[in-house]
């Protein structure tokens, strides 16, 4: 039976023990959220980019509505809780609602310290904590006027600096004689303060604060030295204090914050505490790496695993004003039976620190040069005995043993914890242990017994180093890489024999290449699928149980198994009756979520697989197709408004876009192919970084090619410039029909093209009329058998077996 | 006692594919090779819960949409390097019928 699990607050350190929760106990719980504030879950840290202006509130979301739901998670925005009763296990909120609980976590997290003088309840008069504190900031910010923010630490300078670039005139008001005393030392104190009147923020330490006076609002700020600094803005960052009044009143132990054990257990056994406002072992936590922690320890206890605990860890301190580049670590008080390295460079404004005790790191500070902060951490952690390297430890890892910055000996270098998979969190330890322990020779073999490399594969290079590293020469990257377990063939080798030997069957292709299982594998299939519905299309019968299921049902399959459909919208362009169908469809399906995707057009999300027809039918009667969002092959045409209705358009580019979609759409691809095409070279429609863009000039299309805007980010080629519409429409279909012909299976267009050279591409379609041509007519002859709405098809009965049960057994039948 | 509950025929399923049974105790996954074996399992990937119905059917074994693990269908087991198993239902097949054994899923509800 699932248990009710009821969370009071909605940060960061909550949302993250759900993560662990789910993947740990996934449907034990059924969970309730209470949140005070009336939104989702953000990244709090990231309120300091929002109150500069370098990011807006929408990209610091952690967990959007759509991962409530999803979950089965119910969220009451905007709902206070104002009572626990222990007896009766239930809690209510301000607007009347009660909960019963089996577990509680409480997550209340921190309040802002307001400094008790007079006048810090008038209008005007802020703390800096949450999404409605940065929002009153940038009202304020509006006019231009001045601003006093009182607190000289992490959260008051980083409310100065965005404030001072949202154009008002700040001073920071500072009790203590440095900044930031805290963490820094009074040298690198120092040198923050000047880089922080560099911005044009006036900073005044030793300042007390006596009073803040005005009539009906802010007007100054009065000091006790009797300093008058006018201000229609105060913000109060003089530190945090444990939200735990509502534990207090409910009996539970509370000292600076909740009391908790080492399992973030309170002293009621059903009640759990994590975040800011609990306390381990005499500790209050304010980092977010520590709270992460926390959530990681209170889901294994919530899973079931009593032994998982929390260990106290320093946590380096960072500043997030951008420009100013600072870290702090540990314990950096002077003492007898310490000793220092101090390195300070005026000029390049550089200062590191690094305090020692019996030959080990135990503090650091870094201003002005930061990149070795991992490094030392990483000596402090494990207590390295650093003696050896006493007189080049200052200069940081790449002057250690030799200095050469060989990219080899760094990997070499990294500790066996270093980090390499940030996706997997797989370190570096476990990777070379696995080459070892199983004699690993293959970047496929390190990826499926470790993980690393395995999702967004940006680390690969540094596993391929690992690998070089371990096994030497075993490991031969330059080889050809088998298409996967079932052949010793590379896909190149596969296509080209498919032409020679004229295979025109998945069985036929294993049999005569001698395949060593009996039908393939899932790699392989989809693969020789494609080849031979691109090499044969008007013999070849696609094989429906080769294709990747949203191929297979024409749909996105979902983390939940639910599925999203996305109708194609000609270009982006949509009117009132398309979108009055799409309302109709959302209200009818109840469909879940509705979004708006990158490529100009709607997807709805979360719809079940048996609905899918039905879905179909209702969206063919408003006259649409399938989008194919699912699909190996074209995916959207994006477009810009063009001549017909900007100043700046120098061509149709709308209508062009929409006639490249409906020549193209349909046909199946190596990999996704995205277009773009502007009207101007604003590029409004972004078709520089597409698989195939164009920009339109006066003199007529400039086509662009081999973009990528994913894990690799990559400006395009330019193909060539042609006058006309017809012109560019041609070499385009010619251009894809080449792709189609060469790229490997999941190769998309900027891999493939430089594989085979911007050149040579450039020369067969824009130098060589006859193989453009040639091209053009095969891409024409292949859409005859192509273009067939697939979702029309399923409406009228194609593959209902797919949408359907087989059977339903065991359920109790009522009316027999 | 063995308890087979008729959910169709073999022509039901396509070669290389599968179908699913509903019960109170979440779908069943019940697949056929291209030989025409037909195996049962929970449809609940032990990686994330991924529904291995929607997979590509390969030998005697299937490889879940969501991330690739392939499972074993004979003993519901995760192949290579992944480490895992499904429970897998008893199936009968007499002529063209197909049966599976619900007794195993009700000793799981208990």
């Amino acid at each position: 039976m699932t248990e009710k699990l009821v969370i009071i607050g909605n940060g960061m350190a909550p949302g993250r023990m759900l993560e662990h929760l789910f993947e740990q106990a996934p449907g034990r719980y059924q969970v309730t959220i209470f949140n005070a504030e009336p939104r989702v879950n953000y990244d709090r840290i990231m309120l300091s980019p929002v109150l500069s202006g370098e990011k807006a509130f929408e990209e610091i979301i952690i967990h959007g509505d759509g991962w409530y739901i999803a979950n089965g998670i119910t969220l009451y925005k905007g709902h206070k809780i104002v009572a626990i009763d222990r007896t009766a296990k239930t809690v209510t909120s301000d607007h009347g609602v009660t909960e019963p609980y089996d577990k509680l976590v409480i997550a209340t997290g921190s309040v802002p310290f307001i400094i008790p003088v007079p006048g810090h309840d008038l209008p005007g008069v802020l703390t800096y904590r949450d999404l409605d504190d940065v929002q009153a900031m940038l009202l304020a910010a509006q006019s231009r006027a001045k601003a006093v923010v009182i607190g000289g630490g992490l959260l008051g300078l980083e409310a100065a600096a965005g404030l001072n670039s949202q154009g008002m005139d700040v001073t920071v008001l500072h009790v203590m004689p440095t900044l930031m005393e805290r963490q820094l030392d009074p040298a690198a104190g120092y040198l923050l303060q000047r880089a922080v009147e560099q911005r044009g923020i006036k900073v005044i330490t030793k300042a007390n604060t006596q009073a803040i006076t005005g009539k009906g609002k802010v007007e100054q700020v009065e000091l006790a030295d009797g300093t008058i600094i006018p201000a229609t803005l105060v913000v109060m960052a003089v530190g945090i204090r444990p939200n735990a009044a509502l534990a207090k009143d409910a009996g539970i132990a509370v000292n600076r914050g909740i009391v908790v054990d080492a399992g973030m257990r309170s002293n009621d056994p059903d009640i759990y505490a994590l975040g800011e406002c609990a306390e381990v072992n005499g500790q209050v936590y304010g980092l977010v790496a520590p709270l992460y922690e926390m959530a990681r320890v209170a889901a294994s206890q919530l899973a079931g695993n009593e032994a998982a605990a929390f260990v106290h860890m320093d946590t380096p301190t960072k500043l997030k004003v951008t420009g100013i580049e600072l870290f702090s670590l540990g314990d950096f008080a002077e003492g007898e039976d310490r000793q220092e390295i101090v390195l300070r460079d005026a000029a390049a404004g550089i200062y590191k620190r690094l305090v020692l005790r019996d030959d080990r790191i135990i503090g650091t500070v870094l201003y002005g040069e930061t990149a070795d902060g991992a490094w030392f951490n990483d000596l402090k952690k494990k207590q390295t005995d650093i003696s050896e390297m006493r007189d080049t430890l200052i200069f940081g890892q790449s002057y250690q043993g030799g200095a050469s910055l060989d990219p080899m000996a760094a990997v070499a270098a990294l500790p066996d914890d270093a980090e390499i998979c940030g996706c997997n969190g797989v370190c570096k330890g476990k990777i070379t242990g696995a080459i070892t322990a199983k004699s690993l020779t293959s970047l496929d073999d390190v990826r499926a017994h470790t993980k690393a490399s395995a999702s967004c594969g940006s680390c690969t290079g540094l596993v391929e180093k690992l690998m070089v590293l371990t096994i030497g020469d075993k490991y031969n990257p330059a080889a050809v890489q088998p298409m996967c377990g079932c052949t010793t063939l590379g896909h190149d080798e596969v296509r080209r024999l498919i032409k020679a030997k004229g295979l025109k069957t998945i069985p036929a292709v294993m049999q005569e290449l001698e395949w060593t299982t009996s039908c393939g594998c899932a790699k392989c299939r989809p693969a020789l699928n494609y080849y031979l519905v691109c090499d044969w299309p008007d013999e070849y019968a696609d094989d429906y149980q080769s294709r990747f299921i949203n191929e297979r049902v024409h749909a996105n399959i979902q983390k939940d198994g639910t599925y999203s459909v996305v109708p194609r919208m000609w270009g982006g362009v949509t009117n009132a009756a398309e979108l009055r169908a799409i309302a109709d469809v959302v209200d009818k399906f109840e469909i879940p979520m509705v979004k708006v995707t990158g490529g100009q057009r709607i997807d709805m999300l979360g719809i079940r697989k048996e609905d899918l027809p039905a879905v179909w039918a209702d969206l063919g009667q408003a006259g649409f197709v399938s989008g194919h969002a699912y699909a190996k092959g074209l995916r959207t045409v994006k477009t810009c408004v063009g001549s017909d209705w900007c100043r700046f358009g120098t061509q149709d580019s709308t209508g062009f876009g929409v006639r490249i979609e409906k020549f193209m759409w349909g046909s199946w691809t190596p990999a996704k192919v995205k277009m773009a095409v502007s009207g101007c070279p604003r590029n409004c429609a972004e078709a520089t970084c597409k698989d195939v863009g164009v920009i339109c000039v006066d003199s007529g299309y400039e086509i662009h090619f081999a973009g990528a805007a994913g894990l690799d980010i990559k400006g395009t080629e330019v193909l060539g410039l042609v006058k006309t519409e017809d012109e560019a429409l041609e070499h385009i279909v010619a251009l894809t029909q080449m792709y189609r012909e060469q790229g490997r299976y999941l190769e998309r267009i900027y891999k493939w093209a430089k594989r085979i050279g911007i050149a040579e591409i450039k020369r067969q379609i824009m130098d060589d009329g006859e193989k453009r041509k040639a091209y053009f007519d095969r891409f024409v002859f292949s859409q005859k058998f192509a273009q067939v709405d697939p979702w029309s098809e399923r409406v009228s009965g194609k593959d209902k077996h797919e949408f359907r049960p087989m059977a339903s057994v065991g359920f109790a039948q009522a009316a027999e | 006692m063995m308890n087979w509950i008729s959910i169709g025929t073999l022509s039901d399923i396509p070669r290389r594919g599968a179908r699913c049974v509903a019960t109170p105790q979440g779908k069943i996954a019940v697949f056929r090779t291209a030989d025409d074996q037909v195996f049962a399992i929970e449809d609940h990937c032990p990686h994330k819960g991924g529904p291995l119905s929607q997979g590509i059917v390969h030998g005697a074994a299937v490889t879940c949409p969501l991330h690739n693990w392939v499972i074993s269908l004979e003993t519901g087991k995760a192949l290579g390097a992944d480490e895992g198993a499904v429970r897998t239902i008893p199936v009968r097949i007499e002529g063209e019928r197909l049966f599976i054994a619900l007794e195993a899923l009700a000793s799981r509800a208990a």
